[in-house]
């Protein structure tokens, strides 16, 4: 339901807003729908100006009254014979009126038809911009911005675009348009009731800005005072259980109360000046509306003469009479509605602006680069020779395409070596130093040391999520720069430390590794992962709907769908990232047993916390400040008494 | 539903009828204010006056600025209190869910899960602190407007009033017919676009699994398929919507011209004697009020409506009640550290199938230190939920100190069971301030004792800050074994008769473990000590383990006891143990 939040928090981040925002996003509009967004901005302006004139036809409908009444009064006519002498000339502008009106209430019906298609359609498209431009974007990015942040775009800020787009813009221009038409309807009229009026915009002008700049201001201390409370409900509910335990409700309420208590404050404030807002501006209208009442006596009373453009032509009188003003007073108070709709309207298209302003910033960031030629294929062997092939043969090779047009291809082992690799995430800081790897293929490869040692991070480069700074990874001989990063990818299996499953079945979920999977293979997967037995026991078995990042499983039952996962997508090389830490040790014995018949002959990364975990690995590599300080198995390891030996004893901390 | 939600008004009740009651002045000012006017101009209008007298217009022109004045008053008055009315009743509906939730028993917060809890105590009441807004001010402000509007016309135009109100009841039933066609769609839809964010969410969160799978093009499918599918339902609720402005148009027009028709008839088949100018061109302003008041009446209750989805999910956690409660009469002095099971057989919920835990008998003694190992949902943290009385069996019992713990009171119950969770969490804010937790009057050298005996004071010490070294929210700035350290150390302060440490040193290396348990032994011998593990190195040296399998108990022994004679015990120890050097004594001691 945030649709119906009100302030977005992008207009509470305070960047300028930039010149060109609008205009983009108006060109953006054009572009959707070349046709439908000039058809409803006509419509949009007939509709408003026709809106505005009812007042002309009251001015002449009354002042044919009025000459009706005078005849009567002079006695040229029957006291009962001014509808028969005067009637056609009414009925003449009435139904002028009605057929404007019939013209207005199509053009309005179509116009807002419309509008509803595009903001909905404009609106899909954005998204569809962000969602899009968001895949393509370097793991880089989703690593040094929040994620709630990221979601804002999606929510608050669209919500502000859509306010723009479908309400505010519309209304403006709509507004706009009827003030400038009464404007000039008015000094057609009357100069003088004019220049009154005029003194009162300037009035509203001056109020909109005090007391409207208040709220703007309030609305953002109650942004922030929002973000806070928000801040701390989600801590508090996420230790809820702490607080429990520790019978810490009472100071737990206290706290909140604090919190509580100044989001009222400062929401009460913002709240008082908006709705304080438009009484004010309401009643000024009626204040200028019995001003021109007034002054439109004494200029009847006194006879004062009329100036106007109107009566410059010749077709306004120039004695300032009754039906004038009551028209007058009429258009007064339409004038003043609409100027009040701008003075609102204004301030949710800044917010709209800043809103746009964030998501071009999203949709404009740079998409990560490939240069990557070398492609995976299936393959097989015919006569000794490799040979591209459609079908799956559990056999891949890398096509390596020449600059001279011929086309070499080489199988996929599982070589990977990295030599004399550096490299830093932010200047200035590195994390790795000269580190220099050998994977032999079928390989079991262990990666152990603290936290922040980088064992992550040269995962993060053999998938090229990073790009190394210094030195050179080969993968089969391909220096990967050159390797396409989607065949790469394809050609290394990863479970990650952090294990994210989507919304959907079980099944879904393990099929997330290789799409044509048949739920025969998903099912095998899961028992090599030894995720079998558990799901087997879920109420729905394979079918069981898992929400909210698999929320109803426990980390550990995660991790094996997760690994499941991985499995069923069957690649060349798999590094698992700490992927069982919370698997108790049996369970764990059971999933080694699996991975290890799985990737019989394949190269496999291994960063493990537990010792227990990695000591069957064929090569272990101790990693310290992004340092490799030693290597071997872990008999050698052992014997050698060394770093690894000291962290297997427990004279050293891993974390 | 509604009455549960009077109750949070409490102190902001005079402002809340405050509110309505000067919005009722504002509408009977603003609707008194065109027929003032009628009359100003009928006193400039020759046709009607014989001698236009300057005194007159003076005089209602005076009577007009003051009116204008004073619903200006009573306008922002009324704006300020509802001001006052909504926020406070917003803060009062916090307060409420938040306090009753720390009434919760660990079962009443399973039942809603965190996420939901925050989206409640969020969204949820700003949607109701929205309608509250609108229901104490424009709800009011709406019919009223009408009201007094029709009377205004009938005073003034006579029988030209019926033309409102003939337009009222057709208008009112395109209204209501546009709101029961466009609510359920808008329901949906925002079911739908709720759902787009959450997959969205996932998908930010889950974007190394998408890269590493090579699944962007799947994902942004799948994206599609969703967007498309909430545009379309979107646009045909908003098309729906966009008919009301139109609809409102035809009437408004309509009444317009039928008023100036009949009118200027009126006028000159009676000379002007029943009505004239003036009153037929405010005639046209009051029905202008009467056909906004309505829109605004009908758009305010499909918003109520709306909203009333939030109002449900915020009156369920005022309605749900404690699972757990502290009896009468409670005692509230534990006698010693013992503990007692007793055939005691737990589930999570009574519709659930199998018991989590299944006869269950056990007697620990004061100031034993048991170990307990099982594997991964073996039920193991759910065995020991029950000494602290987080959960209640669901037969059987559970003694602490000899007597029932559904006899004591649960702050003193739990003030003598520390338990550290497995799933622990510290607090934004200084180290020493959490460690308060355990002891908000712990002095400095408490607070070092114990910090020396969880092994954290040495990498304390080490930050520049010390113990004023400020932890970020969820303890993101301190490593997995320093952050269970130091929630070792806050259950340490409680200087409580039984500690419980389920699963709490999984992320300390061996020997740091080891150097915990030798400190716990000796400063607290009285203390029965629990130590929930998946390494059996954590247990070996306890009194007496338990092993569990599939909820029940599968051995209590030693650990020289069980290695060997427990299939589980043995196979669990060799698994962590074997490709050692041959001699055991290298995997615990250098």
């Amino acid at each position: 339901m945030a649709m119906r939040q009100r302030t977005p928090k992008g207009a509470g981040r305070g960047m300028p807003v930039q010149k060109g925002v609008l205009g983009r996003t108006i060109k953006m509009l054009f572009k959707s729908y070349p046709k439908m967004v000039p058809i409803t901005l006509v419509l949009i302006i007939v509709n408003a100006i026709i809106s505005s004139i009812p007042s002309v036809f009251m001015e002449r409908i009354f002042t044919v009254v009025g000459d009706a009444l005078k005849a009567i009064a002079d006695g040229k006519i029957a006291v009962n014979a001014g509808w028969t002498a005067y009637g056609a000339e009414i009925i003449k502008y009435m139904l002028i009126l009605i057929s404007l009106y019939v013209v207005s209430l199509i053009s309005g019906a179509i116009n807002k038809q419309l509008l509803a298609i595009i903001t909905q359609g404009f609106l899909k498209k954005t998204r569809e911009q962000m969602f899009n431009g968001m895949q393509d974007l370097p793991i880089k990015y989703f690593d040094t911005h929040n994620n709630g942040d990221i979601m804002s775009y999606y929510t608050n800020d669209i919500d502000a675009l859509r306010q723009m787009v479908g309400e505010s813009i519309p209304q403006l221009i709509t507004s706009s348009i009827m003030v400038i038409t009464l404007f000039f309807i008015m000094l057609w009229y009357s100069v003088w009731l004019m220049l009154v009026v005029l003194i009162g915009i300037v009035f509203i002008l001056l109020v909109t800005k005090k007391v409207g700049g208040g709220a703007g201001k309030y609305f953002l201390a109650q942004q922030r005072a929002t973000g806070k409370m928000e801040g701390f409900i989600e801590e508090m509910m996420n230790g809820q259980k702490v607080v429990k335990v520790f019978c810490h409700e009472e100071e737990a309420k206290a706290d909140f109360d604090k919190v509580n208590d100044f989001l009222c404050d400062q929401s009460n404030r913002a709240h008082r000046y908006a709705n304080m807002l438009m009484p004010i501006l309401g009643n000024i209208g009626h204040v200028m509306y019995v001003i021109v009442a007034i002054l439109g006596g004494v200029f009847i009373l006194n006879g004062v003469g009329n100036v106007s453009l109107g009566v410059a032509v010749g077709s306004v009188v120039s004695i300032i009479g009754i039906p004038l003003v009551v028209s007058f007073l009429q258009m007064t108070r339409q004038f003043f509605n609409n100027i009040n709709q701008v003075s609102n309207q204004v301030n949710s298209v800044v917010m709209g602006i800043a809103g746009a302003k964030r998501l071009f910033d999203l949709i404009d960031e740079k998409p990560e680069v490939d240069n990557g030629y070398v492609t995976l294929v299936n393959a097989k062997e015919v006569d000794d020779e490799i040979v591209e092939c459609e079908e799956f043969t559990k056999m891949w090779a890398w096509k390596h395409p020449h600059g001279d047009g011929t086309t070499t291809y080489t199988k996929l082992c599982g070589d990977v070596v990295l030599s004399e690799v550096d490299f830093e995430y932010e200047e200035g800081k590195p994390v790795l130093h000269d580190v220099t790897i050998f994977a032999k293929p079928g390989q079991k490869v262990a990666f152990v040391g603290a936290t922040g040692a980088g064992k992550t991070t040269i995962t993060n480069l053999i998938n090229r999520f990073y790009d190394i700074a210094d030195g050179k990874i080969r993968y089969d001989g391909i220096n990967i720069n050159k390797i396409k990063k989607a065949d790469l990818r394809r050609s290394l299996g990863i479970v990650l430390q952090e294990t994210n499953l989507f919304t959907g079945t079980v099944m879904d979920n393990i099929r997330y590794g290789k799409l044509n999977a048949t739920d025969d293979e998903c099912i095998a997967a899961a028992k090599l992962a030894g995720a079998d037995d558990f799901i087997t026991r879920l109420p729905d078995g394979y079918n069981t709907l898992l929400t909210g990042n698999g929320a109803n499983l426990s980390q550990g039952q995660r991790q094996l769908v997760a690994i499941a996962r991985a499995a069923v997508a069957d690649p060349p090389v798999m590094i698992l990232d700490e992927a069982t830490s919370s698997i108790d040790t049996r369970t764990e014995a059971i999933v080694s047993r699996g991975m290890d018949a799985l990737m019989q002959g394949r190269t496999v990364f291994v960063i493990a916390h537990r010792l227990s975990t990695v000591r069957n690995s064929d090569v272990i590599i101790v990693l310290d400040h992004g340092r490799i300080i030693e290597r071997g198995s872990h008999e050698k390891l052992i014997e050698e008494r060394g770093q690894y030996y000291q962290l297997y004893t427990g004279a050293f901390e891993l974390e | 539903m509604i009455k549960k939600l009077a109750k949070s008004i409490r102190e902001y009740k005079v402002a809340s009828i405050l509110s309505p009651l000067f919005v009722s002045l504002e509408v009977v000012l603003e609707c008194l204010i065109p027929w003032i006017i009628s009359k100003l101009v009928a006193s400039i209008d020759v046709s009607v006056v014989e001698e236009i007298n300057i005194y007159d217009i003076i005089k209602y022109g005076g009577i007009l600025i003051g009116m204008a004045i004073l619903s200006l008053a009573c306008g922002a008055l009324s704006g300020m209190f509802c001001a006052k009315a909504s926020t406070g009743f917003a803060k009062n509906l916090r307060k409420d869910m938040y306090y009753k939730i720390q009434n919760f028993s660990f079962e009443n917060i399973d039942k809603f899960s965190t996420a939901s809890l925050v989206t409640r105590m969020t969204t949820d009441v700003n949607n109701v602190q929205f309608s509250y807004m609108m229901i104490i001010r424009i709800a009011v402000r709406g019919p009223l407007m009408i009201v007094f509007s029709l009377v205004m016309a009938f005073v003034m135009g006579g029988s030209l009033g019926w033309i409102f109100v003939a337009v009222i009841p057709p208008l009112t039933l395109f209204l209501l017919l546009l709101a029961k066609k466009a609510m359920p769609l808008f329901k949906r839809v925002f079911k739908k676009y709720d759902n787009l964010n959450e997959s969205i969410q996932e998908n930010i969160r889950g974007m190394r699994v998408v890269k590493s799978f090579n699944r962007e093009e799947y994902e942004k499918k799948k994206f599609d398929k969703a967007a498309t599918d909430v545009q379309i339902d979107f646009t045909k609720a908003e098309r729906i919507l966009a008919m009301n402005n139109p609809i409102m148009q035809f009437f408004f027009y309509g009444v317009l011209c039928a008023t100036l028709w009949i009118g200027s008839y009126v006028i000159l088949k009676y000379a002007g004697a029943t009505v004239n100018v003036g009153e037929v061109s405010q005639l046209i302003v009051y029905g202008m009020q009467v056909l906004m008041s309505l829109m605004m009446v009908s758009m305010v209750f499909v918003m109520i409506i709306m909203s009333a989805e939030s109002a449900r999910r915020v009156v369920e956690v005022l309605d749900e009640k404690s699972t757990l409660a502290s009896p009468e009469n409670a005692i509230t002095e534990v006698k010693d550290g013992s503990i007692e099971f007793k055939g005691v057989k737990f589930k999570y919920s009574a519709a659930a199938e199998r018991f989590v835990l299944d006869d269950i008998n056990l007697s620990i003694k004061s100031g034993e230190t048991i170990g307990i190992i099982g594997g991964t949902g073996s039920s193991k943290t759910s065995l020991v939920n029950l000494i602290s009385r987080l959960y209640d069996v669901t037969e059987g019992s559970v003694s602490v100190g000899g007597r029932d713990v559904r006899e004591y009171d649960l702050t003193a119950l739990r003030n003598q069971v520390a338990v550290v969770l497995q799933k622990n969490e510290l607090f934004s804010g200084s180290i020493k301030e959490n460690l308060r937790w355990g002891n908000p009057n712990a002095t400095d050298e408490e607070m070092e004792t114990v910090c020396k005996l969880a092994q954290a004071d040495e990498f304390i010490r080490s930050f520049p800050d010390g113990y004023d070294t400020h932890i970020e929210q969820g303890g993101t700035n301190v490593s997995g074994g320093q952050k269970q350290r130091l929630c070792i150390a806050r259950a340490l302060l409680k200087n409580p008769k039984i500690l419980i440490l389920d699963d709490s040193t999984s992320a300390v290396d061996t020997r740091t473990d080891k150097l915990i348990r030798d400190g716990l032994k000796s400063y607290a011998p009285e203390t029965t000590k629990i130590i929930i593990a998946q390494r059996t190195s954590s247990v070996e040296d306890a009194d007496r383990i338990i092993v569990i399998d599939g909820g029940k108990i599968d051995a209590v022994g030693s650990h020289k006891e069980l290695l060997g004679s427990n299939a589980i015990y043995t196979e669990v120890y060799t698994t962590q143990n074997k490709g050692g050097n041959g001699d055991g004594n290298e995997t615990k001691n250098p």
